[in-house]
């Protein structure tokens, strides 16, 4: 890695320094909002400066080198992160006429939050509303919802609702009861069943509900809108990843929405496309907002043929179903 | 403390129970052992490898153990509503069936709440739900219900055991020092002085009132972990009253089976009368009609409404393929068989009583288990998974295993007691004062047999 090189040694130890500082901070303040210092940290490198928040909720200045690097160091308290990013109202907004399930979102995500390939927060699944209806491609995070029942369930608040709209779970807190998942009406959670494996170095994170990193075994978790990245103005990495722009994601408050094409306004295109959200009947709020699948821009099976045979066993039963009624 | 006849009589038939530990005790108590030590390897291995050595995964995050869970906490109704019920309501005949009522609920609500823990995944962060409680969460509801009741239930026996504990000290028993001591310090100082009884009189009545409500509260709470879900078959109004009632029946019908066991192995006839289980056979009755008139409008309801959701869960239940069977002798031997073996008089002995009981206690764990697996097997969105554990539960032997522990530590809980009290309480005949016997237990000890 370039930007690697380019840091010195000993600007590296001295980062890393404080680094380990911060994360006695976190450990020793805990989630409370405390005022234990943790020393300014030394001017490190040569190329442009970030201000940050430190955990313990002081700003400081970091080389902005060492942060593409380490991407998911914690980078705000865990009061902060419970609190969420003020003034902010995240939302999403799908597409559903534009998916030919690529599945790069799926990838792009599993590989940003270092999840196997058996674990998907985001999942692509091919919907069929009624008998004769075509069956479309339907990518699925979790809906952020602003009446969530896997909230409401949690014995020990571990999982919990943002003022910006995000439900993140605390992994460190979760005493891995899968009440939440039970209660779920969208089965978005997923569960650690095993030791997950993943590199050393991010084993050795601070854990913080913002970034969901390090996985602990016995705990849940789900998609978390990565709001690590909207910290830093970054789109969620299955939003970049997407090449037909399928999701749109923005903030309410702000009444924008972009699919990294395009940013548009996000009151606009859901009244312009007719936008719903999955099973509103429920009542659960969804924070995530579907544009019907109308006129759509590839044929179904464009998503179909070409998956590996373990992935295409998925969808079998529908494809299947659905020629038949094409033959009649 | 001095013995009245009849209470001289039952203690003099039991003397020998509590007095020795029998080759025969020891066996059945190695092999419990035996079954328990399996269920700690098993319990290594889940806490070790995590949950994966068990079936269950995403969809169907809870399988054999809150079956289990719902099972044990429904069991231990027998003490809480039969006894508290009949203590309410002055029914004399129950005296000698309370302690086996009451001992099984404090045993099953012992082991009960193990199965919930042993869904838990972080079993070290177990503080955590007093240290963040979220009262919002049934789960909270739940620590505190069961809690509180199991203090009730445990409160509930040692008062009807105060008495009996004083008997003990003062029989000069054949038996070790400890346990002599400990007798000594149970019956805290115990002399039958008009105050003391008064005193375990008064609070053993307000126990019995107090012990029902907690009862109904806790199997509500219980069942609310699932009816406050947005899940098709769970979802449902009458899942309180639905889960309190079944758990009744089903403690009725370990209380039976517990008496035919006792009635045989230590020869209680003249106690545990054949009496005993026709009212326990009718009260049996009664139960299984009302369970089944909540089963049958609880799934018409599902059925005839024909919401998409409700009816992929029906279809699972009802298709022979797949839960029908169970759902068939879930019903037969839960509702139809207990009602009928009751019903006719033919069939009315204590032998096809206890034998009706024990299918009824099987299909109840079943009818649990199908609860909780079709449902979550079938989620609002479509599975579409390869792997196979992911879309059909099935219990592996890790479960199994811990499931037999479970029941092993019942028996082996049970066989301790028996050897550790009287299973038919002392105290509870007659009256020193009066050297009397109450009308009633007069006549069920002086006509025991005469009913056969
Ligand atoms: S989609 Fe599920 S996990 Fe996400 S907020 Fe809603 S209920 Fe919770
Ligand atoms: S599994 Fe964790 S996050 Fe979910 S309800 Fe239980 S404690 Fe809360
Ligand atoms: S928003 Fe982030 S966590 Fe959610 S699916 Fe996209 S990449 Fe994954």
């Amino acid at each position: 890695m370039k930007e690697e090189e380019k840091i010195t040694d000993k600007s590296r130890r001295d980062f890393l320094k404080t680094a380990a500082i911060a994360t006695v901070a976190t450990a020793t303040c805990g989630s409370l909002a405390c005022s234990c210092g943790s020393g300014s940290p030394k001017k490190i490198a040569i190329t442009d400066k970030v201000k940050l928040l430190s955990p313990d909720g002081e700003i400081v200045e970091i080389d902005s080198a060492y942060l593409n690097h380490q991407e998911h160091m914690a980078i705000v308290s865990k009061l902060e992160a419970r609190q969420g990013i003020a003034g902010k109202r995240f939302v999403m907004v799908v597409d559903l006429s534009r998916c030919k399930n690529a599945r790069k979102c799926v990838t792009a995500c599993q590989k940003w939050h270092y999840r196997p390939e058996e674990t998907e927060w985001l999942t692509v699944k091919l919907m069929k509303d009624s008998d004769k209806a075509a069956p479309y491609w339907f990518p699925k995070q979790c809906f952020h919802c602003d009446n969530p029942p896997c909230v409401k369930v949690c014995p020990v608040d571990a999982t919990f609702k943002r003022q910006d709209g995000l439900v993140l779970i605390d992994n460190e807190r979760c005493i891995g009861c899968k009440f939440c998942m039970a209660a779920c009406p969208y089965s978005t959670r997923v569960f650690n069943w095993d030791e997950p494996e993943q590199p050393f170095d991010i084993m050795s994170l601070a854990p913080n509900p913002e970034t969901g990193l390090p996985a602990k075994v016995g705990t849940v978790e789900k998609c978390d809108f990565c709001p690590d990245r909207a910290r830093e103005g970054l789109l969620p990495p299955c939003v970049e990843a997407c090449p037909n722009g399928v999701f749109y994601f923005g903030d309410e408050n702000e009444d924008t929405v972009s699919n990294g094409d395009e940013t548009v306004s996000f009151s606009q295109l859901i009244k312009d496309r007719a936008a719903y959200r999955f099973m509103e009947d429920l009542g659960t709020k969804p924070r995530v907002y579907y544009l019907p699948p109308k006129d759509r821009q590839f044929p179904v099976e464009r998503g179909y043929d070409d998956l590996p045979d373990k992935i295409k066993e998925r969808f079998k039963d529908i494809m299947e179903e659905t020629k038949e009624v094409e033959k009649h | 403390m001095e013995l009245n006849k009849y209470q001289q009589e039952v203690f003099d038939k039991q003397r020998p129970v509590i007095e020795s530990y029998g080759k025969k005790t020891w066996g059945w108590t190695i092999f419990f052992l035996l079954w328990i030590l399996v269920g700690w390897y098993a319990l290594y291995l889940q806490v070790d490898r995590g949950h994966s050595v068990t079936g269950m995964r995403d969809n169907v995050v809870w399988g054999l153990y809150i079956a289990n869970f719902i099972f044990f906490i429904g069991i231990s109704y027998a003490g809480a509503v039969i006894s508290g019920i009949l203590h309410i309501l002055k029914v004399e005949w129950r005296k000698p069936i309370i302690r086996i009522a009451e001992m099984i609920t404090v045993i099953s609500t012992i082991i009960g709440p193990i199965y919930i823990l042993l869904c838990v995944g972080r079993l070290d962060r177990l503080h955590h739900l007093f240290l963040y409680p979220r009262l919002q969460s049934p789960i909270t509801w739940d620590v505190f219900a069961i809690g509180t009741y199991f203090s009730g239930s445990l409160i509930f026996l040692y008062l009807a055991l105060i008495k009996d504990f004083a008997i003990y000290r003062d029989a000069r028993l054949n038996i070790p020092k400890w346990k002599q001591k400990l007798y000594k310090v149970l019956a805290i100082g115990y002399r039958g002085t008009p105050s003391q009884k008064r005193h375990i009189r008064i609070s053993t009545n307000l126990m019995a009132i107090m012990i029902i409500p907690l009862a109904i509260v806790v199997h509500s709470v219980l069942s609310w972990i699932f009816g406050m879900t947005l899940r098709p078959g769970w979802h449902s109004t009458i899942f309180g009253p639905y889960f309190v009632l079944a758990a009744i029946y089903s403690g009725t019908g370990v209380l039976i089976m517990a008496m035919w066991v006792y009635r045989r192995m230590y020869k209680l006839d003249s106690y545990l009368t054949d009496k005993h289980f026709v009212y326990l056979g009718y009260i049996m009755m009664v139960l299984g009609a009302a369970y089944g008139y909540f089963t049958f409008s609880e799934y018409l309801t599902d059925w005839f409404g024909s919401e998409k959701w409700n009816s992929e869960v029906i279809e699972k239940i009802f298709n022979p393929a797949k839960y029908g069977w169970w759902f068939l002798f879930a019903n037969v031997a839960g509702i139809l068989l207990p009602i009928l073996v009751v019903a006719i008089p033919k069939t009315r002995t204590p032998n096809l009583i206890a034998l009706a009981s024990f299918f009824m206690v099987i299909a109840l764990w079943v009818k649990r288990y199908l609860i909780i697996v079709p449902t979550l097997e079938t989620p609002l969105l479509p599975v579409q998974d390869t792997r196979i554990e992911y879309v059909k539960y099935s219990a592996t032997w890790v479960e199994w295993a811990l499931t037999f522990a479970g029941i092993a530590t019942f028996f082996l809980f049970f066989t301790l007691m028996s050897k550790f009290v009287t299973i038919i309480p002392i105290s509870e005949f007659g009256d020193k004062e009066k050297q009397l016997v109450q009308p009633a237990e007069k006549e069920f000890v002086l006509a025991n047999g005469s009913l056969k």
